[in-house]
């Protein structure tokens, strides 16, 4: 894998300079009371490249607002319709503002004001239609391994998990990060017990110090919820203890130096891994830190993630709006029940056929074919979950980010 | 170590039963590869034990005695303690192991979430 010549993609090159593998229009409702308008005028291209998302608290917060930004100014984005209500308080003419300055077509339309639910509904549908051919002759650029990101989730977790899949992906991450790819990984309140390892992988000491502070923070914030991020599914699987699972969550980090934390809207400054900060800073606010899995894949989107790999062992079968989803199964027994929504089956490693680093170069492989277009198989059957709630953050301290080097906008 | 070293291990263990996993040459405890039934001999580079109650896919095997408050070892980490003494060969879960850091829970007949260690169903 690492002896073939620099592999070559091409993106569609956005005005930052970023790159995306995929030329979508988003329609965005901007409070869920916008929700269902915003779902008729997609549901009229079901089989384009329009996808759904949104935000649905009528009341402002700074981390939604920061996450939508990053959305719809996604590489993969390439036009963006917003929805509103029109009494709701997320700030729409700012979100439009932003995405009008990224070179991006945009326009909002507020049902109150637009004549209600039918007239709101038409005149979407006749956007979206300017929109798709507005953007179908987006340039396509050359575009190298090192200008993608990447991010890992894992969901439905059982004792195979930790063994097969997780391990498997670690080895991909491995070898993108070889070739200058951001890969991140998250999930600090799963990664209890692991925080000294992590420690000795980071870049400097006072990172080191920082990620323990980090996961403290995901342990006490758990604790006060009363319980940690282990589901019922979790002990069926075989896995005892939070420890023990984040054992096994760990592993789809690899072995690379960690070279910083991210906060949900947080661009890496370079190649290399990342560890997204997922757990809200100060007093628990706001229920669960993320209320299931795609919570936390929209988060990976938002710090750039073209596509995210997704290991599951019990079987999730979720994709998500904007970037394509990889499933890596863990156990053999899973792939047999779900092959239609496998990508990768990682469970081969536990049944003897095949080796820990040869799923890792599948892994690696469809990646970068999924990179080139070819879709992944939630893409494919259509999935586009989303979930974005209230969190609370505080900024970053200077020891998360020790390295400063700007990402290379230049193909290579 | 890193985690990914021991799934390296996975496919090269020694000695071992090829029904279970020994990921790391210290680990205290076995990963069953299928469902394995109670009184199944297995073969282990040491002896053999035989497994005390019916074990499903990817649940832990004690590999050798365990006294109460030993830590349990999974590539090399600890994932908890033991809160009673274990037998070579018993099922090492919820009834008689504990996070040292968290509480596990699940999810009680009734849907009602308990605390997994004191909950008599998965005394099993």
């Amino acid at each position: 894998m690492t002896d073939q010549p620099a592999v070559r993609l091409s993106g569609y090159l956005r005005k930052d300079g970023r790159k995306g593998i995929r030329n979508l229009v988003v329609v965005a409702y901007l409070v869920e009371c916008a929700h269902h308008v915003a779902r008729e005028i997609t549901a009229a291209f079901r089989h384009q490249p329009v996808h759904l998302v949104g935000f649905p608290g009528c009341y402002p917060n700074e981390y939604a607002d920061k996450v939508m930004r990053q959305l719809l100014t996604h590489p993969n984005v390439g036009a963006v319709l917003l929805v509103s209500l029109g009494c709701e308080s997320f700030n729409k003419q700012g979100l439009e503002e932003l995405v009008h300055a990224s070179g991006r077509p945009v326009h909002t339309l507020t049902i109150q004001e637009t004549g209600g639910t039918r007239a709101t509904i038409a005149q979407g549908e006749e956007w979206v239609r300017q929109a798709l051919e507005a953007i179908a002759d987006a340039p396509r650029v050359p575009m190298g391994v090192e200008e993608l990101v990447i991010g890992t989730v894992c969901g439905g977790s059982d004792g195979t998990s930790g063994i097969t899949a997780n391990p498997a992906v670690g080895r991909a991450f491995d070898a993108l990060i070889e070739r200058g790819a951001t890969c991140i990984f998250e999930e600090t309140g799963e990664l209890v017990g692991c925080e000294p390892h992590m420690q000795q992988r980071a870049a400097t000491p006072e990172l080191g110090r920082e990620i323990v502070r980090c996961v403290a923070k995901a342990a006490r914030y758990y604790s006060v919820l009363g319980h940690g991020s282990f589901a019922p599914g979790n002990a069926d699987g075989g896995l005892t203890t939070q420890e023990e699972k984040s054992l096994g969550a760990y592993a789809k980090s690899g072995a690379s130096v960690i070279q910083g934390i991210l906060k949900p809207g947080d661009l890496a400054p370079t190649g290399g891994l990342y560890l997204l900060d997922v757990v809200p800073d100060g007093e628990v606010r706001f229920g669960f830190p993320n209320i299931s899995d795609n919570a936390e894949i929209v988060e990976l989107i938002s710090c750039g993630a073209h596509l995210t790999l997704f290991t599951t062992g019990r079987g999730s079968v979720v994709g998500s709006a904007i970037s394509p989803v990889i499933k890596v199964c863990a156990n053999p027994d899973t792939y047999d029940k779900l092959p239609d929504d496998m990508d990768v089956n990682a469970g081969r490693i536990l049944r003897a056929q095949a080796s820990l680093d040869a799923v890792g170069d599948e892994i690696f492989d469809l990646a970068l074919r999924v990179a080139r277009g070819e879709p992944s198989k939630s893409e494919g059957l259509g999935h586009q979950e989303f979930i974005l709630t209230y969190k609370s953050f505080t900024e970053k301290g200077p020891a998360c980010l020790p390295t400063k080097t700007p990402i290379p906008l230049q193909p290579a | 170590m890193s985690a990914m070293q021991a799934g390296r291990k996975a496919s090269g263990q020694e000695g071992v039963d090829r029904r279970v996993l020994l990921l790391r040459p210290h680990d205290n405890c076995l990963i069953a590869c299928a469902p394995i039934a109670a009184g199944t001999r297995l073969m282990l580079d040491g002896g053999a034990i035989t497994v005390a109650q019916d074990v499903a896919l990817g649940h832990k095997i004690a590999r050798q005695a365990l006294r109460a408050g030993d830590k349990v070892l999974r590539c090399d980490a600890v994932i908890g303690s033991v809160t009673r003494d274990v037998a070579p060969g018993e099922h090492l879960h919820l009834h008689n192991l504990q996070s040292d850091y968290l509480p596990t829970y699940t999810l009680a007949d009734g849907g009602r979430f308990v605390d997994g260690s004191t909950s008599p169903k998965d005394s099993a």
